[in-house]
């Protein structure tokens, strides 16, 4: 019993291969004791959160600072969305002090030779590990993504855990790393078709809502994009804190069914769609792209917003990552959005970006952006699907 | 003198006064990361500073940012001496490491009253408590 090192892993605790690496390493160690690992393993990608200077401040900035004089990753990284767009914050409203220290931060990662792509869907831009991968990712969506839609295997982890893994290489063996940790705990029949990301949004807030972290086995869902499945995760991680999810003849993973089955019906849908929904609520906000839009979502807006004009009063934010943005930009859905005054703006997002106190209300597809815009940035909400969000946008 | 026996989190010795609550605590929007005053709303320590004492509580809640909160408040003079916890969670653990303060678990928090010395030998999993 307890926890086994291997000679070099030994030798990172030591401080043998650097101050950073011998921190990363205490993590890493004190976690696998907490947990009851008896190994560590390697991992081959890791997603570090944590990176908005909005949610870091000072200090957290002054600890990656600390960490950067010495450290050097040794697997593939990337990051979490940033506070702003990082080459054109200033035309959506961002302070010249916020970019100052949201730069920094980038700037230490960037030290670290971490890949400084700051996107919540890394599986999009290149950094996609495959069925049955150990990985370490933090941002609670692409954790339940890749555990649920890749199948490959990482605990949710936070912050610094991340980026220890991403300085040592290793991660402790717990939690949904093994297999008998991933098994279906309660069946989900869904007797509804579901159409749009909205609705699949919506979903992840009724079994969210009901689990109580038990790891969900969805049924009888007969199609889904990846696009839809993206909302989902966001959706089911942010109201249940689920890392996990099966999906019968979509997901991969392999499980045992069990007994316990509950049903989702049309009304455990418009509940959750009333309960997203602030009666009166005065929309002069609308953000399509949490987690990150896809290029196929950017084409299909683009389409939509060719020629019109969002309305006087209104600021639209599609967010996506930067290599993305750039292939938007190739193929002229960038100019399509951005003549008809709306944003696509990179790197961040609606609920990591300064935002309090700009705007009164919010309409977005995203069952995530709706929690985090109520709770923190004290915004009014509506959940819509995207044709309708851009039609407030036009009105 | 009682002593009570846990296991090590975090290496290191202190001594100082006791801090206890029954709530956990988030560090992250639940103490300002400047002074350590405890500021979630209806938490039993509202008010209060975690400031130069010896934390005991449960365990930690809440976003990982909260593992910066008590690096923050290391590097401003403001962080608890050590930390005694039932069952540390990730974040404070995280947090301990980074901040490198005294932490020990799996200790009989309710054997500990507020106001009292105590002295905590970390790398030893012990502490021991005034009567």
């Amino acid at each position: 019993m307890g926890l086994e090192l291997t000679k070099e892993e030994t030798e990172m605790l030591e401080g043998r291969h650097g101050k950073a690496t011998r921190k990363a390493m205490e993590i890493i160690t004190t976690l696998g004791e907490i947990y009851g690992a008896e190994r560590l393993i390697p991992v081959s990608s890791v997603q570090i959160a944590g990176v908005s200077y909005h949610n870091l401040g000072e200090a957290g900035l002054e600890y990656l600072s600390e960490i950067a004089e010495d450290g050097q990753i040794r697997v593939l990284t990337t990051l979490n969305p940033a506070g702003m767009d990082m080459t054109e914050w200033k035309k959506h409203g961002i302070s010249e002090d916020f970019a100052k220290n949201q730069q920094r931060v980038v700037d230490a990662f960037e030290k670290m030779g971490v890949v400084t792509t700051c996107t919540c869907t890394p599986y999009l831009i290149g950094n996609l590990p495959h069925f049955g991968e150990h990985i370490a990712w933090a941002e609670s969506s692409a954790v339940c993504f890749a555990n649920s839609v890749i199948g490959a295997l990482t605990n949710r982890e936070g912050g610094p855990s991340a980026l220890a893994s991403s300085l040592t290489g290793r991660t402790a063996e717990y939690g949904f790393h093994l297999e008998k940790n991933r098994i279906a705990q309660v069946v989900y029949d869904v007797e509804i078709e579901l159409q749009t990301t909205d609705d699949f949004g919506l979903l992840g807030k009724v079994i969210g809502d009901r689990t109580g972290k038990q790891i969900p086995y969805i049924r009888e869902i007969k199609n889904a994009t990846t696009d839809q499945l993206r909302s989902l995760c966001a959706s089911i991680a942010t109201y249940g804190g689920i890392a996990l999810f099966h999906m019968e003849g979509i997901t991969p993973n392999r499980t045992s069914i069990p007994e316990k089955t509950e049903i989702i019906g049309k009304d455990d849908l418009e509940k959750a769609r009333a309960e997203l929904d602030d009666k009166g609520a005065e929309i002069d906000f609308i953000s399509i792209g949490c987690p990150h839009a896809s290029i196929a979502d950017i084409a299909k807006v683009a389409e939509m917003l060719d020629g019109q004009r969002v309305a006087e009063g209104k600021t639209v934010w599609i967010t996506t990552a930067k290599p993305t943005k750039d292939v938007a930009i190739k193929m002229g859905y960038y100019d399509k959005i951005e003549k008809a005054g709306a944003f696509l703006v990179s790197d961040a997002c609606c609920a990591v970006a300064p935002l309090e106190g700009r705007f009164k209300g919010l309409m977005t597809d995203s069952a995530k952006a709706c929690y985090y815009a109520r709770g923190k940035n004290k915004f009014d909400i509506k959940i819509r699907n995207v044709e309708e969000c851009i039609k407030e946008a036009l009105e | 003198m009682i002593e009570l026996q846990g296991r090590r989190i975090y290496k290191g010795m202190a001594e100082g006064e006791t801090l206890v609550t029954r709530v956990d605590i988030s560090f992250y929007g639940g103490v300002d990361p400047e002074t350590g005053e405890v500021v979630e709303k209806d938490h039993p320590l509202e008010g209060k500073s975690v400031s130069g004492k010896v934390l005991v509580m449960p365990s930690g809640k809440g976003s990982t940012v909260g593992s910066y909160v008590l690096y923050a408040l290391k590097k401003a003079d403001k962080a608890p001496i050590a930390i005694i916890n039932k069952e540390t969670d990730p974040v404070i653990a995280v947090g301990s490491i980074i901040s490198e303060i005294p932490t020990v678990d799996k200790i009989d928090i309710d054997k500990i009253e507020a106001g009292r010395k105590v002295k905590v030998d970390a790398d030893r999993g012990i502490i021991m408590v005034e009567k």
